[in-house]
This record gives structure tokens, C-alpha cells and sequence, in this order.
């Protein structure tokens, strides 16, 4: 790779050709407005707002699409562009809900930011508004139209990061949605749900059904941390508010996910919160009192206080110490190929590794298996 | 008196059959270029001056001239029978009445840039047109002109049609291209170009109707009769489309640089029912309209650029003095909201806006200010969209305001039109 040099507002930065305007900036540290470009995913030039002067240029440029090459000298607050970003914004803002005081998105809204910092108002090139209804009928994603800017972000998300395609742009022009499948509810479409679309959306209008009204990007606290459902060992970020999780967002510097998640990982995480849960150890009556002889079928009696086949709950040691000394109780006393072992997808690999050298070397059976492989 | 060559088959008698077409000399241009070396073909169109009579008017030479050379690449000639521009309509013209002669436009260029697959597009309008494009194919390969070995010259070439769905966009070269691949006909990030990366990331050679019916006859009667004709950038024969208020509108082959007025007043017949002529629109309806005193310039490239406006696709519609220029502007406009393909911010909203602030005025609604409103729309709008459609749709209302300010003024303080009370 070639290195070229470039200018932006008189800094002389360094990139590589085959890189954009705005990647080079980015990485420098420079800062250039954009709503539909995303670090993850190709670049669109749909929004205009990164558009920037470059010289020996005669009109103004999109940093996001623009090649950098050798010598480029580029301005990217000048009055022209300023104008030019508001001119688009104004535009953007026409056709907007403005309903920032009750939106989920306020204060992590990439459209709120920038009408505040280029002193938008609403109305002046006030017209035909769109008012789509907000219905979709799909467990996750609620999906507000009137909001969407149509940067594509979530179009490129579905297509380039989960490779499924359920996301594209109905009719044009003005009349032009981002719609599902043929056209469709979420639900009706390929969508799996993996949430990438909403994590790229840089306004309100995709967003997670189970997070609405739960509080706002202000209050809660960003959480890295290593999704409990597989082994993969996805980053993920928890936005915890009150030490509760309200939200999953996208980890992008992930090394195993670089941001993508499934759909457990995104929208699966109102387990930790249930009441159902199990937060203690439990083991079965007639063990913990070690009554003789084991009883049978017959008495179970739920329903009776002291039924030796309850579930009950108890410290960690007095419970492995059971389950150890049931496992030595049939290695030694019967055959050690009397025990079964099943491990896990939600283990990691080292885990499993551990298991297998367990069953083979420490009980002595080659009764293993995995559920993945079932 | 100017001799026809472009449209000199279309009035014979069917005119579109390939027996007619061989009995006047056809494809004798074809088995002449593949006798010649594919470098002199090119060196050929590049001497004849010959620039695209699409709309953007790229020099054809120079745009063979980016193809590769490489042979093992496979490459590519692509028809664009897309005619959209409201006005326009030489090329269906031809494609119904002499579709024989673009076929050998096609073997020639496809020959000199080595390409062995031609797609036609074609709008999904023109019925008749998709007909005899088909009839047209399937006659030249049983002649031998297309398919193996054509003409025992080792060149092979296939060719069919594709229907467009009915987007003015996808006259764009490169939304053209997404559409021929069965995908949302959206225009591309420039660059790569077509001549680099194309139809399925093939090296492709995009061109236009007019300009492949050019290409035969060039190579037949030679560049320098083609260079001859015309003005210093401006080279060659050229259908003109004249609609609007004239009492003969219809296609006229003249040469370029014809003066407009020679056009309106002596081949099209001159403004019907007597009236005075207000206002034309020189090459389609993306190109700034022209006033009745502007008539005496030069249809070329160069000349209707001095005055402000463009020679487009040679499509001429003619407004006469009953004509509202508010509505005028706002009927233009409509047709550029409805066929925004809705990517970018400008010409999305933008469109809309203006459309929506031209119905407003001519329905009497319009409001102080207004005007200067859709002026700031043209200004935001021009230049920052994604493809070239943003440029165009700000020209239609940018000039009328321009040129006719006052019926815009008195549409909004008085809430009815300029023309209609001058009538009484």
C-alpha cells in the first residue's frame, strides 16, 4: 500500500490509497460530520453531510466516497460547507417527527447532534411530512419510519455484517422506506433478528422494543463484557441503568464479533433480571439428608412439605461434594461407563477441553459428547 | 439542402426488416470495419469528432479509448435504449424503424473494443420498440451477423434485450448497469467507470442510440465527411426532437449546429394558430429553458453553453405565449420529485420541496417569499447530489424564475396567472 498525503484544515495527515477522505481523517483524529457512514461498512455518499471543499475541485465533495490521493487539500469547516451541511439538515429535519422530547434516541442521535450544533429549525422548507405507522408486528425491533433518515446504514448492516439481506429501499424519491423482506413485516422477512441494524441506526428509528421507555443514553453506565450464551466469546456492551441491564449495544474492537451479535446475544439478556432464576445451588432432599434406601417413583409427593424429591437450595460446597461423591460412588462401585457426560456450546473451548479430560482420565469412560454435535 | 443519414431508411416501407436494410446497402459498414484493424476504427471515431448524443456529449473516441486491451479480459457493449428525457424520443424513432443499423453501430464498436456480449436495455414502455429489437436480433444471427465467427472475421458476439421496469434514472449509465444486473436501478459511486469496472464488473462500453447509428456511417463514408459537418466541437448529424407548440413536431436530421430558429420556423412549421413564441427548452427537459430572443443560437454543444443552457439530448420543446411558466415549471419539477431514485438528501427532499412550493403558487397558495425559497433549494441542490439528476432537475424551475420572474411574482400577489389575465 502506497501512503498518501493529504491535508485537512492545514494539518498534514497520512493515510493509504484506496482509502476515503473521511477514513483518513477519522483516523487522524479529524472530525468530519456524517449520518450514513459507518467504520463497519462501505461507504454509501447518501446523507451529503460530510461533503467538504477540496481544492481544484469546483463543487463540494463527500469525504466518505472522495478517494484520498497524493496532495489533496481539503477544508472542512468553511462557510460554504457549513451551509451546505445545514442546507441538508434542514432538509432532513423537514420530513422529521421532532419529536426528540419523548424519543428513546435523545442524546444518542446523530441527526439531534448535528441540528443542535448547526442551529437547525424545523420549518424552513416545511412540507409534505411522512406519517408511517409504527406497527410492526415482531418481537425485538420496533420500527418507526418517520424517523429514518435513510442513510442505509441498516441496509448495508443486514447485507455486509449478518449477510442476510432482509433489509432494503422500497419505491423512490420521496415516496422511498426502508422496508423488509417483500416488502413485509420484520417478522415475515430472513431478518434473525441479530440486531445490527439497530445498533447502526443513527437516529430513533430502529430500536430495541424491550429497551423502550427504560431510560436514557445519559443515565446508564456501558458495560463491556463477554456474552454468557456460547463459546465465541462475543463482546458485548450492557448499558446498565440502576444495576439493571436496559440495552445490548454493539462491541465493534469485539476481536471475535467485531460488533455483530445473534439474536441471543442482542436481545436474549431479560434472563438475568427474571425471577424464575436460579441464583443458588439446589439439590434434591433425600440427598442433602442422605436418606437409605433412594426413594422411589411413589414418593414424590410435590404437594407435601418435607417430599424427599424437592429441590432445595444450599451452598456450593455441600453441593459439589454430593455431585463429587456420586460420581466416585459409581466410578468405584459400578462401572466407571455407567456415567454419561454432555457438555456444552455455551462452554468455551477450554472448558470442553477440561470436560473431556475429565471424563476420559479422571471417571474413565469415553461417554462424552457435545450438544452442537447433536 | 441537407442530406439525412441517420434517419435515411426510416420512411421506406418496413422499413425494419433486415431484407429492406440489406437492400440499401446495409451492414456493408460492418464487413468494411472487420477488414480494418480494431485501432483503426477507433483512431476513425476519435478523427470524426463524434461526442455521445445522449445527453452528456463525451467524446465517443475517447471513451473507446479507455477500454482495456487486455484479451483475456472479457468485455463488454452495453445499449442504452433508455430514452427518458421528457422530449425525447430520435431513439425510439430509429430503434422501431431501422433497428438494423444500431446492430451494426454495435458489431462495429463492439469489434474495435474487442467485446464479445452486447445487453440492449430498453424502457419498458417501448412495446413496439422490444418487438423490434428482438426481430431485429434474431434476424442478424440468421444472416451471420451476429453469434460465432461473424462474417468469417473470428469475431464472435451475442446480443439480447433486457426491459427496463420504467425509471427515467436508469438512463444514467450506471444505474443502467445495476438494472441490467436485476438490481434496484440506483445510480453508481464514480469511479471505477463503466470502461473499467461495468456490467458485472466487466470493462463495458456504454452508448447511446444516436451515437451507434453514427458509428456505421462514419466508417462507411469516412471521418472526415462526419468531421465535416457541424461546428468546431460540435461534429456530425443530429436528430432533433421537436415537440410543444409547433406545427410540425416530429424528428429532424439536420446538422450541428443549426441555428434554433431554422429548426422551429422551417422544419417544424413554425408556432401553431399564429401565436408568438415564449419560451424553448433547447435539448431536453434537464436543460435550462431559452427565450424567445435566444432563438438565433446555434444548436452545438458549445453554443447553447454560452447562452446558459445545454444541448442535452437535442430535444426541443416549444412554449408559446399561452403558455404559464408557473406551470410550466411545476409540471417539470413533478417529473423530477417522482423519478428522484431517493439515495441522497437533496434530491430526495429536495425535489419534493420544490414541487411542492411551484403546485402551491400555481394553485394560488403561494406565499411571499417563495420565490427566493425555491432559488435557495436550486443553490443547496446543484452540484451536491450523489449522481448528475441533481444538476439537471434544478434547471427547469432555476430558469424559468430566471427568465420569468415576474409571472412568478404576480402568480403569488395576485393568486392567479399572468397568462390567463392577459387573456382576459
Amino acid at each position: 500500500m502506497a501512503t498518501v498525503n493529504i491535508s485537512v484544515d492545514g494539518k498534514k495527515i497520512q493515510g493509504e490509497t484506496g482509502q476515503t477522505v473521511l477514513q483518513v481523517a477519522r483516523e487522524a483524529g479529524i472530525y468530519i460530520p456524517v449520518l450514513c457512514d459507518h467504520p463497519a461498512l462501505p461507504p454509501e455518499g447518501a446523507c451529503r453531510i460530510c461533503l467538504v471543499e477540496i481544492e481544484k475541485q469546483g463543487t463540494l465533495q463527500p469525504a466518505c466516497t472522495f478517494p484520498a490521493t497524493d496532495g489533496l487539500v481539503i477544508h472542512t469547516n468553511t462557510e460554504r460547507v457549513r451551509a451546505s451541511r445545514k442546507f441538508n439538515l434542514e432538509l432532513l429535519i423537514s420530513d422529521h417527527p421532532l419529536d426528540c422530547m419523548t424519543c428513546e434516541a435523545t442524546g444518542d442521535c446523530l441527526l439531534q447532534d448535528l441540528a443542535y450544533e448547526y442551529s437547525v429549525e424545523g420549518d424552513r422548507f416545511e412540507g409534505t411530512k411522512h406519517h408511517y405507522s409504527i406497527n410492526d408486528p415482531n418481537p425485538f425491533i420496533q420500527v418507526d419510519r418517520n424517523k429514518c433518515i435513510l442513510c442505509r446504514l441498516c441496509v448495508r448492516a443486514c447485507r455486509e455484517i449478518n449477510g442476510v439481506e432482509a433489509i432494503s429501499v422500497f419505491y423512490r424519491g420521496f415516496g422511498a422506506y426502508i422496508g423488509f423482506g417483500a416488502d413485509s413485516h420484520m417478522a415475515d422477512s430472513p431478518c434473525e433478528f441479530c440486531g445490527s441494524c439497530v445498533a447502526v441506526c443513527p437516529t430513533g428509528a430502529l430500536w430495541p422494543k424491550m429497551s423502550l421507555g427504560k431510560g436514557r443514553p445519559w443515565e446508564v453506565e456501558r458495560i463491556q463484557t463477554t456474552c454468557p450464551y456460547c463459546g465465541v466469546g462475543c463482546q458485548i456492551i450492557l448499558e446498565v441503568k440502576d444495576n439493571e441491564i436496559i440495552k445490548v449495544d454493539s462491541a465493534w474492537e469485539g476481536p471475535s464479533n467485531h460488533g455483530w451479535t445473534c439474536v441471543k446475544g442482542r436481545f436474549g439478556w431479560d434472563f438475568v433480571h427474571h425471577p424464575d432464576r436460579l441464583t443458588q445451588p439446589q439439590v434434591r432432599r433425600y440427598l442433602l439428608e442422605g436418606s437409605q434406601p433412594k426413594p422411589g417413583p411413589a414418593d414424590r409427593h410435590p404437594e407435601v412439605a418435607g417430599d424427599p424429591w424437592e429441590w432445595v437450595e444450599t451452598d456450593w460446597d455441600t453441593a459439589l461434594d454430593i455431585t463429587a461423591q456420586k460420581f466416585r460412588q459409581h466410578r468405584d462401585e459400578s462401572d466407571p461407563r455407567s456415567v454419561g457426560v454432555l457438555t456444552s456450546a455455551k462452554c468455551t473451548n477450554e472448558e470442553n477441553y477440561l470436560m473431556n479430560k475429565f471424563t476420559r482420565q479422571v471417571i474413565g469412560t469415553n461417554s462424552i459428547d457435545h450438544c452442537a454435535r447433536l | 439542402m441537407f442530406e439525412p443519414v441517420l434517419t435515411r431508411n426510416i420512411h421506406r416501407p418496413d422499413s425494419e426488416k433486415i431484407s429492406v436494410y440489406l437492400a440499401h446497402g446495409g451492414y456493408q459498414a460492418a464487413r468494411k470495419a472487420l477488414t480494418l484493424a480494431p485501432e483503426e476504427i477507433i483512431e476513425m471515431v476519435k478523427r470524426s469528432g463524434l461526442r455521445g448524443r445522449g445527453g452528456a456529449g463525451f467524446p465517443a473516441g475517447v471513451k473507446w479509448g479507455f477500454m482495456p486491451r487486455d484479451a483475456d479480459v472479457q468485455k463488454i457493449v452495453a445499449v442504452n435504449t433508455d430514452e427518458g428525457e421528457p422530449g425525447t424520443f430520435k431513439d425510439r424513432e430509429i430503434v422501431e424503424s431501422d433497428p438494423h443499423q444500431v446492430i451494426e453501430g454495435v458489431i462495429i464498436a463492439a469489434y474495435a473494443v474487442g467485446a464479445s456480449r452486447a445487453y440492449v436495455y430498453i424502457r419498458g414502455e417501448f412495446f413496439l420498440g422490444v418487438k423490434r429489437w428482438i426481430k431485429a436480433i434474431a434476424d442478424a444471427y440468421e444472416h451471420g451477423y451476429l453469434g460465432e465467427n461473424i462474417l468469417g472475421s473470428g469475431l464472435n458476439l451475442d446480443m439480447s434485450v433486457h426491459r427496463g421496469a420504467g425509471a427515467y434514472i436508469c438512463g444514467e449509465e450506471t444505474a443502467m448497469l445495476e438494472s441490467l444486473e436485476g438490481k434496484r436501478g440506483n445510480p453508481r459511486l464514480k469511479p471505477p467507470y463503466p470502461a473499467q469496472t461495468g456490467l458485472f464488473g466487466l470493462p463495458t462500453l456504454v452508448h447511446n442510440i444516436e451515437t451507434l447509428t453514427c458509428i456505421p456511417n462514419i466508417i462507411e463514408r469516412g471521418s472526415a465527411w462526419f468531421a465535416g459537418i457541424g461546428t468546431e466541437e460540435s461534429k456530425g448529424p443530429k436528430i432533433f426532437s421537436v415537440s410543444g407548440h409547433v406545427k410540425h413536431p416530429g424528428n429532424y436530421e439536420l446538422p450541428l449546429g443549426i441555428p434554433l430558429r431554422e429548426i422551429i420556423y422551417e422544419h417544424a412549421g413554425g408556432i401553431r394558430g399564429g401565436q408568438k413564441l415564449k419560451a424553448i427548452i433547447p435539448g431536453g427537459t434537464s436543460t435550462p429553458m431559452l427565450t424567445a430572443d435566444q432563438i438565433d443560437v446555434p444548436m452545438a454543444f458549445e453554443t447553447l453553453k454560452q447562452v446558459g443552457s445545454e444541448l442535452g439530448t437535442g430535444a426541443i420543446i416549444v412554449m408559446d405565449e399561452s403558455t404559464c411558466m408557473v406551470e410550466a415549471a411545476r409540471r417539470l419539477s413533478k417529473f423530477f420529485a417522482h423519478e428522484s431514485c431517493g439515495r441522497c438528501t437533496p434530491c430526495r427532499i429536495g425535489s419534493q420541496r420544490i414541487f411542492e412550493i411551484l403546485d402551491r403558487m400555481e394553485h394560488g397558495k403561494g406565499k411571499t417569499g417563495d420565490i427566493d425559497l425555491i432559488l435557495e433549494l436550486v443553490q443547496g441542490i446543484d452540484g451536491q447530489t450523489f449522481c448528475p439528476m441533481g444538476a439537471m432537475l434544478v434547471n427547469p424551475p432555476r430558469s424559468a424564475i430566471q427568465r420569468f420572474r415576474e409571472e412568478f411574482e404576480y402568480h403569488i400577489t395576485h393568486k392567479c396567472c399572468l397568462v390567463d389575465a392577459m387573456d382576459g
